[in-house]
């Protein structure tokens, strides 16, 4: 493969490298195999009806005010041949009004209990439409929440922010102009064809030839636009993937002027996103004026059959004139209709989407009789732990370890020994392939993630803030905690003094993902929030790495009394941070090689004893 | 645009025909009894309903390309400016509220323009003529349905001032949750390792709930004003039946004119009706033009000044100069560097120590201009930064970033950033550099997708990579922040030795906390706040400066107790 130039034109796929034969960053929530789209399509109808049913009663309700507001309507028509046909004639014969004036009234009354009616449904539609919105946001967020990491690893941040926005979006914007006009229409169909036939019946199944061709119309459009909106759904998670990596880590865009390079892929996948739209517009440049041309032709042909009946007397003059103009209501708004029938194509599409990742069982699952653990000790065992990422390449072959309750454990090795996955399966977010992970004495599987959550808490080097102020970040440890707890965290892990520097102290924002502060504060803010946490075990993943030597000096004092009274597994390439273990395990290849206290080992003539040694040279 | 209006007049115009085809059936061959007439108009009715679908094809089949395409090119436009502005900027903005406006406020831009403009201007067009017929026809019911136009242009404006308002906090709203949502899936595994998904959840729904609360707002204002579109027509056509059956009966009108007039009025209703959610989602776009103005109203600050100087490799020494610089974050009255004085020869390695927030970072960055001094200037080889072509400074200058930045893309791709030029030779050096090996064992090795949606890899491991594409770059001034802080003391050592080689020849500004990474370096300079304080050899001012001991020494007064046996001090 020669390597990529600014000249070559773009290759869409080739700068994205391979990540795994088939596409690995779909799961099953992605899939487009036939199969699983008519499953999610069934699985989309079945949340709709779970999404709907609370508001059963209102609904019912809101469709009452609509067949009233159907019938305020319809009643326009009829009024106008009254009017004609009876209203003129005693007008011209006994210069008699009542019967006009009594249409003009009932006119009136129609139009006004229309507007009445309209303004309820209206009001009360557009508080469940958002009603059900709110619902299903909270329901995917939380089952988003659910989910394990492994799951969040394949199916990425930008897909999940694309279906809370972007997806949620299309279901909005049906809700906020499409229900009523689609009920609506139903409603017109059937009534207008009641209302004909009450007129003129011939005339009326002259009419009624044209549903077949209208049915047939709509079934095509339906069954490609279904195709054409799922195309655009993901095709529109692909642009929000590349906007958000790539305005995320636009430091390094701008130091590695990779600016062209972005704006050309942006392009392209936005281009996609163009042509799926474009796809499922051309649909709709086809449905909407097909349902014209059948309204036209209907009108053409009852103009003449129905001009031809007048003419045979076998029609009064006002009941075509009705005729006609039910008819133009009947078809007018099912032109602009297609617009709206549009929209809930687009949501239906989406709603598929979201169904597949409610869906998506969580491979670490809540245990369904979580055994209680109120007070753990904090005594972890390893038997016969196995575990790989993927089925053919085993990160632990075979664990077997016991670290009893308060005992600090260190755990060093190389790159890829298994370090983090050791941390990873105590924290539960991987449950082991083989063996079991227990604490006191449970397997982690059997308990409420809650009670798990409070027991073992694990700080990474990652040590991501939120937006928000510092207190706020640090109370993500406790959320319940006071001013005073906070604090007295921060002192204990030496942030106290930089906190108290800040503009506004613990008021400060931290910014946009911490971005104000330094990487070393971060990781301060980060401990506080670990320690406030006050678990039985903790797990600190490389979390000293970019502190500066002072502060890594007072978090290392703070920590010999902070892992006193609980156990710790510190996992960390600098040796000063693994002195204060009172056991160390070097792990080769996922397999324990040496364990013993520091002393000992230094003291011995294996691995740890040589870093240590190349530790204190590097001191110097 | 044109083919759109004229084909949707066009539709228009036959739709508005089609009634006055009606009027001729009911008074020419109905009224005369004459057969072949009555086929004739079938036939003039058939074709113009042929041609109005024609035309409503035409129109929208041109619409689906053109919006389409401008909503496209708006997109490609904003990300472009979104690329330029600088970190001030996206420092400041929350992504969430640049997503949304990138996705969805483009998006109703798109839907208004393709629909809404369209039936606007088609519908008041049909209103005017419709109106003008319904004049001819009988001109005082005609100027009743003129009338009629007053109050619906007294209750728009009403309507769009405030829905204007709503739609505003809406789509901020919007926003906000969208930001929400970005966090908690980049916190992901803080929001797990501490288990506060519930907390999460419960500020989630806070936040929905505001969307919740303005939208039923809005959804409450649009059913106040919507149903009063469709009211106004049908008051005027209840008038227009009983004054128009009088009329008839006094001879000022035939049946059919009635007929006729009744229908073009009753053809009104909907065009009227949808006024109103035209209206509103015409609000909505202005709202969301507003939004997306707000982004490209904003200026790129770090920009190419007016003759600008492009740096060229070959005659670039690398001499770095800092004179006075200050810099202090937008909005914020603390200075991080309060004037820094410091001269770094060509090819000298300078590295720069300081306690955590002491402005390392900052200090570095604003040599590729990730930031602009606020004050004082760095020059290189005597020119300005400023005075340099972004392009080619930042081409001369390659950072390595304490946070490694990987994007989801393959090895090559992320390693070539700054050099897509490169040779896999030459990336096999800078891997070698790096002490990166490793990337030759993934499944496919140079070509393994990293990155968040690739391969996640460990936190040395992306550091090495990240050190390794600032060297593929082959920087005349190489900025390392702190790289080598997730390394093991084995490899740190490696790294050292190979980057010893590149630095000879190289300018470079370290970024250090660790005594031995300060080993790579010529010189060290001591940041106290906001100033350098001392400059000199790493044992110079080990020996002559106390604050730089406490920053630096591995020895600290409680160290002997710390290690066992004193083995820290022994090793002194």
């Amino acid at each position: 493969m020669s390597s990529p130039t600014s000249e070559q034109p773009l290759d869409i796929e080739a700068w994205r490298g391979i990540a795994s034969e088939e596409n690995s960053e779909r799961t099953a929530a992605e899939a487009t195999d036939k199969r699983s789209v008519a499953r999610l399509r069934s699985r989309s109808m079945q949340l709709l009806g779970s999404l709907v049913r609370p508001h059963r009663r209102i609904l019912a309700l809101a469709v009452v005010l609509l067949l009233v507001q159907d019938v305020a309507a319809m009643a326009g028509p009829f009024l106008v041949q009254v009017g004609i046909d009876r209203g003129i004639p005693p007008l011209r014969d006994h210069h008699s009004y009542a019967v006009l004036l009594s249409v003009g009234v009932a006119f009136l009354t129609a139009s006004g209990l229309g507007y009445l009616t309209k303004r309820a449904f209206l009001m009360l539609s557009g508080r469940i439409g958002q009603a059900i919105l709110f619902d299903l946001r909270r329901r995917v967020y939380k089952h988003f929440q659910k989910l394990s990491l492994s799951f969040h690893e394949r199916y990425t941040s930008g897909r999940m922010i694309a279906r809370l926005t972007s997806d949620m979006d299309s279901i909005s914007e049906m809700v906020d102009n499409g229900i009523d006009d689609l009920v609506l229409a139903g409603l017109n169909v059937i009534s207008v064809a009641i209302i004909l036939l009450f007129l003129d019946w011939p005339l009326a199944l002259a009419t009624l030839c044209s549903f077949p061709f209208l049915l047939w119309l709509s079934a095509w459009f339906r069954s490609q636009s279904a195709r054409a909106y799922r195309r655009t759904r993901e095709t529109v998670s692909l642009v929000i993937v590349h906007f958000v990596e790539s305005l995320g880590g636009i430091r390094a865009v701008h130091a590695y002027r990779r600016e062209p390079r972005n704006q050309e892929i942006f392009e392209a996948v936005n281009h996609e996103y163009k042509r799926a739209n474009q796809r499922a517009f051309q649909l709709i440049a086809i449905f909407s004026p097909g349902i014209k041309l059948i309204g036209n032709v209907t009108i053409a042909v009852v103009l003449t059959y129905g001009g031809y009946r007048v003419l045979h007397g076998q029609a009064e003059i006002g009941v075509f004139a009705a005729f006609v103009l039910y008819l133009r209501k009947f078809f007018e708004p099912m032109q602009d209709l297609s617009m709206f029938y549009n929209s809930l194509q687009s949501a239906t599409a989406a709603l598929e989407k979201l169904a597949g990742v409610l869906d998506e069982k969580p491979d670490v699952a809540e245990p369904t009789s979580p055994h209680e653990l109120t007070a753990s000790r904090g005594e972890l065992r390893f038997e016969s732990v196995q575990f790989g990422y993927r089925a053919d390449r085993l990160v632990l072959p075979e664990l077997n370890l016991t670290l009893p309750a308060g005992q600090t454990v260190a755990v060093v090795g190389a790159t890829g020994a298994g370090k983090t996955t050791i941390a990873k399966l105590v924290s539960r977010f991987y449950d082991p392939t083989a063996g079991r992970v227990t604490l006191d004495g449970v397997d982690l599987r059997d308990l409420a993630e809650t009670d798990l959550r409070r027991a073992v808490v694990m700080v990474t080097q990652e040590n991501f803030l939120f937006s928000g102020t510092v207190r706020e970040n640090i109370a993500f440890g406790k959320p319940d905690a006071t001013d005073a707890e906070i604090e007295r965290a921060a002192r204990a892990i030496g942030a106290h003094d930089f906190i108290a520097a800040l503009p506004e102290r613990y008021g400060t924002d931290v910014a946009k993902g911490g971005g104000r502060l330094s990487a070393g504060q971060r990781q301060l803010v980060a401990f506080a929030r670990a320690f406030l946490a006050d678990p039985a075990v903790l797990i600190l993943d490389e979390a000293t790495s970019s502190l500066d030597i002072p502060s890594e000096r007072l978090v290392q004092r703070a920590l010999r009394t902070i892992l006193a009274d609980r156990t710790a597994i510190v996992i960390a390439h600098r040796l000063s941070t693994v002195e204060i273990a009172d056991r160390v395990l070097v792990l080769d290849a996922g397999i324990v090689v040496e364990d013993g206290t520091p002393a000992q080992l230094i003291d011995g003539d294996g691995r740890y004893a040589d870093l240590h040694r190349q530790w204190e040279d590097s001191l110097v | 645009m044109i083919v759109m209006l004229v084909s949707a007049g066009l539709a228009v115009g036959a739709s508005i025909v089609v009634p006055l085809v009606m009027q001729r059936v009911v008074d020419g061959p109905v009224r005369h009894h004459d057969q072949n007439g009555l086929i004739w108009f079938g036939l003039a009715a058939l074709a113009l309903g042929a041609l109005e679908a024609f035309m409503v094809f035409l129109r929208r089949w041109t619409q689906s390309y053109a919006s389409l395409s401008m909503e496209a090119d708006v997109r490609d436009d904003l990300y472009a400016h979104m690329q330029k502005l600088p970190l001030t900027f996206h420092d400041r903005w929350q992504s969430g509220q640049l997503l949304s406006r990138a996705i969805t406020d483009i998006g109703s831009l798109r839907r208004f323009l393709s629909f809404g403009v369209i039936y606007l201007i088609v519908n008041i067009c049909q209103y005017a003529v419709v109106v003008v017929l319904l004049i001819r026809l009988y001109p005082p019911l005609g100027a009743l349905v003129a009338l009629s136009a007053v109050p619906l242009f007294l209750i728009s404006r009403q309507f769009a001032k405030r829905f204007l308002r709503v739609s505003r906090q809406v789509q901020d709203a919007q926003g906000d949750l969208a930001t929400y949502v970005e966090e908690s899936a980049h916190g992901i595994r803080v929001v797990k390792a501490f288990g506060r998904r519930h907390h999460m959840f419960t500020r989630f729904t806070a936040n929905a709930d505001k969307v919740y609360q303005l939208a039923v707002q809005r959804a409450r204002l649009d059913s106040r004003f919507a149903p009063l579109y469709e009211l106004i027509p049908n008051l005027s056509l209840a008038v227009i039946i009983v004054v128009g059956a009088v009329a008839v009966v006094q001879g000022h009108m035939t049946l059919g004119q009635l007929v006729a007039f009744a229908t073009l009025q009753m053809g009104l209703v909907w065009p009227v009706e949808s006024l109103g959610w035209i209206l509103a989602s015409g609000q909505e776009a202005m709202t969301a033009a507003d939004r997306i103005y707000d982004v490209f109203d904003t200026e790129p600050t770090v920009v190419d000044r007016p003759g600008a100087v492009d740096l060229r490799r070959d005659e670039l020494r690398g001499a770095v100069r800092f004179s006075d610089v200050r810099f202090s974050y937008p909005g914020s009255d603390t200075p991080v560097l309060a004037g820094i004085d410091l001269d770094i020869a060509p090819g000298e390695t300078m590295a720069l120590v300081g306690v955590t927030g002491s402005g390392k970072t900052t200090a570095v960055s604003l040599v590729p201009r990730l930031y602009d001094v606020t004050g004082g200037r760095i020059t290189i080889d005597g020119h300005d930064v400023r005075d340099c072509t972004l392009d080619s400074l930042r081409r001369n200058v390659a950072t390595a970033f304490e946070e490694p930045i990987l994007f989801s893309m393959s090895v090559r791709e992320n390693l070539a950033l700054g050099r897509p030029d490169a040779t896999d030779d030459d990336l096999a050096e800078a891997l070698r550099v790096a002490q990166a090996d490793f990337v030759y064992e993934l499944p496919w090795g140079l070509d393994t997708r990293v990155g968040e949606q690739g391969l996640s890899l460990s936190g040395g491991q992306r550091q090495r990579l990240a050190l390794a594409r600032a060297v593929v770059s082959r920087p005349k001034v190489l900025v390392l922040d702190d790289p080598l802080s997730a390394l093991d003391v084995n490899t740190e050592a490696l790294v050292e030795e190979a980057l010893e080689r590149v630095l000879a020849g190289t300018t470079a500004l370290l970024v250090v906390h660790r005594p031995s990474t300060v080993a790579l370096a010529d010189r060290v300079a001591l940041l106290e706040d906001g100033r350098i304080t001392a400059v000199g050899t790493h044992s110079e001012l080990l020996a002559t400066v106390p604050s730089y001991r406490a920053v630096l020494s591995a020895e600290a007064d409680d160290r002997p107790d710390l290690l066992p046996e004193g083995k820290g001090v022994a090793a002194r």
